[in-house]
């Protein structure tokens, strides 16, 4: 499989970039082998995991499941887009703060699912946060303190901070 | 949430963990995160044969393939073979002679990218004689059935026979005698992070591996053997760890051999990174069992007697099959008190991938099964669950005091009848009990369970963990670990220990994490033995620079030492906190007063090292915990009769004994994540579909995992016993609950719909034909 290199224009993390790439590339493998941004992780490539989670226009996909090619023209951010300088974010406040953070391999999938979802939906019920973070597995702490930090940033959010 | 315990600065209250900022951000680096300059990518070239007789490797047409650099087979380690302890070293980086499970490695490739080192894997011609194999242990040990390893007749690859006091007489004198066997599934460790190591040589005689290993002093060891160096010159750099769970990060794969012999051939960086799907068909996985349990109780419902039968698929190679049968039948004799108690295990070759440790290794199968066996005694005896189990339950022992079951366990403190009473007490049992509740379709019963496992564990050889405390001159600490924290919490705990003895926060604490060149040598994390053992190494190391400091201090104040203490970085006399200076003065008189001091605390745990002798697994006495931790468990469970679908409520409560709760956050998370992940896990959702030793389910997709849109919102009760062999009374948080939570879901599924569910897991085909016989036998009935 030799194909042609293709013309790739694309925005992360709020800055342009031009590649030039094999059209078979994988999104997750130029974030992270091109671009080193390697707190996207893999684990799974069936999009079953959640690890690889990225938004493309402020939608959560699985960048495992995305070819590169199909972010031309759009903008991309990854988990180290996500905290203002060494401001956290405060879904990420939370994660820490609440103690949900156990191997923290999931935890930047769960960040970047949780954060699509509150950007639309500011005041999510404890289901829709629990529908919003199934796809992404985790292995060792049991989703509670996920679920109930993604509340806590909610309602911090709300709060106007 | 939010609770404090103790009278302490730092340890017993909510303190984020110190890689929480790191993990958060994505700035912590894993395994498969490194890259290093001129590095080349490897592959696994595997058996599509389960059992085959290799006849020939041919690799030329792989090292004529450009961009390819280094091929590897098994003829290039000389006959190397490796195991978990000496008798049992049956396993061959790769096979040179036969494979005994599908996708066992035969060879490996470098090359220059990813694709052109998968090219090469297809170019490698292997001749193969396909061999029949055993699939299961009931085929393993037909008699003249194929053999896995040609050198273990039957097939066996554990035996232990074990008897304590006279089973056969208390079975006749008891009121009520039952027997029942139970299954366990073969099951994924389920860590979403695969394996991924990156090796290079510094020098022809030093080697640098960087691999996802939760125990990176076991490939400090087998690489030492393995490439006939010191240990010198073997340097393990840990990288973040993606959860672990026993077997596969604790020892090696394929590609831990791969990546440093392609390394040393091509004098470059070589990468090696699993998929899902490497991981899945051939990493290590929990053991299913097939657990027969004969029990004796008094009319009273007082246990008499159990003798316990274990058969067990060991897989393909011996691994850690040995402690696996020794956990599964040292803790019958808790958390009940049980005066005679007989063990039968047999543990046999397949052609099956190895089976190993898992969270809740061993005690999560008979635990289940004597659990559940319990709910139908009391069923049969018309005694309440609760009852039962607080009537049989060892009582806390007296200070001083230590309770010694008949198999030479010995226990020094014990919650088990409190976190009993608090469980059903949260969840309201006495108004609970027995009511299922039916809406529609949908059947509810609430299901009770109580567990207990080992910490600190203790196996023969070597046990301590070491630490090293190295004060900076400007004060702040660096705190270099032989333990690995692979998400329990470990590296915030013992950072913690030594902020709470030098009366510094934890913030002041850098930790480095293993490196074995500079990092003391350490077991490993497994067994629940880090916080026990690691944790009181922590202790003495800081205490051991914390006696340096105070001499110095006590000189400036014209004091004796022992009247110098230091309490949020302010270091004073005791009887006169009026002489005083800040911390930071303290560690810069020590260091610059001419001719300066170095100070560096150093410390081990001699806990490991046991009051009572170790465990002898063939005669079954002896304690393998250090201490031993106790769970109970309720859970509420929604059934849908129609389809078979349980789905656990929120109604979910869990009281664990850790002894004293260091980081209460993290008890809650590793007691939440023990039961759902592993526990529940096990009793809903997850089971490996097997054809003649090929996996069906490879992937997250088919092999259906716990997710957070079912997870119950369990709470956690910590109750304190303060155990005396654990650093600050800790003992292990976690491994507990794994093994309370199946019970008390196939419990609740019982009490919901009236069917008791034997062979896990309890998936909803398995439930509706069950449920279909069921309303066929009741309408029979009428």
């Amino acid at each position: 499989m030799k194909g042609e290199l293709k013309e790739l224009k694309l925005t992360v993390n709020g800055k342009p970039y031009e590649f030039k790439v094999k059209p078979q590339t994988l999104l997750v493998d130029l974030l992270r082998q091109e671009l080193k941004l390697t707190g996207t992780k893999i684990g799974c490539l069936d999009s079953a995991c959640g690890a690889c989670t990225v938004h493309i226009d402020g939608k959560a996909v699985r960048s495992c499941s995305v070819l590169a090619m199909q972010a031309n023209g759009r903008k991309v951010t990854t988990i180290e887009g996500v905290a203002d300088g060494d401001k956290l974010h405060p879904i990420q406040e939370a994660m820490v703060e609440h103690g949900a953070i156990e191997c923290g391999f999931c935890t930047p999938g769960m960040v970047m699912s949780s954060k699509a979802l509150l950007d639309e939906n500011p005041n999510p019920t404890r289901e829709e946060i629990r529908e919003a973070i199934q796809g992404n597995l985790c292995a060792d702490e049991g989703y509670v303190k996920y679920i109930e930090a993604v509340e806590i940033a909610a309602e911090k959010m709300r709060g106007g901070q | 949430m939010g609770e404090t315990f103790g009278d302490y600065a730092v340890l017993g209250k909510k303190m984020p963990r110190v890689d929480a900022r790191l993990k958060v951000t994505g700035q912590a680096k894993y395994a498969a995160d490194y890259d290093l300059p001129h590095m080349l990518w490897g592959q696994i070239k595997r058996s599509p044969y389960p059992h085959a007789r290799i006849l020939n490797i041919d690799t030329s047409k792989a090292e004529k393939l450009p961009g390819v650099k280094a091929v590897t087979t098994g003829k290039d380690f000389n006959g190397f073979k490796w195991g978990w302890s000496g008798p049992t070293r049956d396993e061959e980086p790769f096979a040179t002679t036969k494979v005994r499970y599908q996708y066992e490695g035969v060879a490996a490739v470098a090359a220059i990218d990813q694709d052109i080192a998968d090219e090469a894997c297809d170019l490698i011609e292997v001749d193969y004689e396909p061999l029949p194999g055993v699939f299961d242990p009931f085929e393993a040990m037909k008699e003249g059935a194929p053999l896995v390893h040609e050198d273990r007749p039957e097939n066996i690859c554990v035996e232990y026979h074990w008897d304590f006091g006279d089973v056969d007489k208390a079975f006749a004198e008891s009121h009520l005698v039952r027997e029942d066997t139970f299954q366990t599934p073969r099951m994924a460790k389920g860590y979403i992070e695969p394996p991924a190591v990156v090796a290079y040589w510094a020098d022809d005689s030093h080697v640098v591996f960087q691999g996802a290993k939760g125990s990176p002093y076991f490939p400090y060891r087998i690489l030492a053997k393995c490439f006939n160096l010191p240990l010198s010159n073997i340097r393990v750099i840990q990288p973040f760890i993606g959860s672990d769970f026993g077997g596969t990060k604790n020892d090696m794969v394929h590609c831990d051999f791969a990546a440093p012999m392609l390394a040393k051939k091509t004098g470059r960086p070589v990468k090696l990174v699993y998929t899902q799907f490497d991981e899945l068909t051939t990493c290590l996985r929990r053991h299913p069992m097939w657990v027969t349990v004969k029990t004796g109780v008094t009319k009273e419902g007082i246990l008499t007697a159990t003798s316990l039968k274990v058969i067990a698929d060991g897989g393909a190679y011996t691994r850690m099959s040995p402690l696996t049968m020794f956990l599964v039948g040292t803790c019958m004799t808790l958390p009940y008190k049980l005066p005679n108690f007989k063990y039968d295990a047999y543990n046999y070759f397949t052609n099956n991938p190895s089976s190993a440790a898992m969270r809740g290794h061993g005690l999560y199968h008979s635990r289940f099964a004597a659990d559940v066996q319990l709910e139908m005694i009391a069923e049969e005896l018309g005694l309440d669950p609760v009852e039962i189990r607080l009537k049989n339950s060892i009582e806390n022992p007296k200070p001083g005091e230590v309770y010694e079951t008949v198999n030479e366990v010995h226990v020094a403190s014990c919650g088990m009848q409190e976190c009993i009473e608090k469980v059903a007490e949260a969840v309201n049992w006495k108004k609970v009990k027995g009511h299922k509740k039916v809406e529609g379709e949908k059947a509810y019963g609430m299901g009770f369970a109580a567990a207990t496992y080992n910490s600190g564990t203790k196996l023969s050889a070597h046990n301590a963990c070491a630490a090293i405390v190295r004060i900076c001159e400007d004060g702040s600490v660096n705190y270099l670990t032989g333990a690995s924290d692979v998400g329990q919490g470990s590296d915030t705990v013992t950072c913690a220990i030594a902020a709470e003895v030098l009366g510094i926060g934890l913030d002041d604490i850098d930790l480095k994490r293993v490196d074995t060149a500079f990092t003391p040598v350490d077991p490993g994390s497994y067994g629940s033995r880090v916080t026990v053992l690691a944790g009181q190494a922590a202790r003495n190391a800081a205490l051991d620079a914390k006696r340096q400091l105070l001499e110095v201090a006590a000189k400036q104040f014209e004091v004796k030492p022992e009247d110098v203490e230091i309490k949020n970085k302010q270091v004073f006399v005791k009887s006169n906190p009026e002489k005083n200076m800040p911390w930071w003065k303290l560690v810069r008189i020590a260091c610059y007063d001419t001719p300066g001091k170095v100070i560096i605390g150093r410390g081990y745990s001699t806990q490991g090292i046991s009051m009572y002798g170790l465990a002898d697994f063939s005669k079954g006495v002896g304690d393998i915990g250090t201490n031993y931790s106790f769970t109970a468990q309720a859970n509420e469970v929604e059934v849908d009769v129609e389809t078979g679908v349980v789905r656990c409520t929120d109604n979910s409560v869990i009281a664990h004994d850790c002894g004293f709760p260091l980081n209460p956050q993290a008890v809650e998370t590793q007691c939440q994540g023990g039961a759902y992940h592993q526990g529940i896990a096990a009793a809903l959702y997850e089971e490996f579909k097997m054809d003649k030793g090929q996996t069906l389910n490879p992937n997250f997709i088919d092999y259906k995992r716990p997710r957070a849109n079912e997870a119950p919102m369990s709470k956690v009760i910590h109750v304190l016993t303060n155990d005396p062999y654990g650093p600050y009374g800790a003992k292990e948080a976690s491994e507990g609950s794994t093994c309370s939570a199946p019970p008390a879901i196939i419990n609740a599924i019982h009490n919901a719909t009236g069917i008791w569910i034997k062979d896990l897991p309890a998936q909803p085909e398995k439930l509706f034909w069950a449920l279909k016989e069921k309303r066929e036998k009741d309408k029979g009935k009428k």
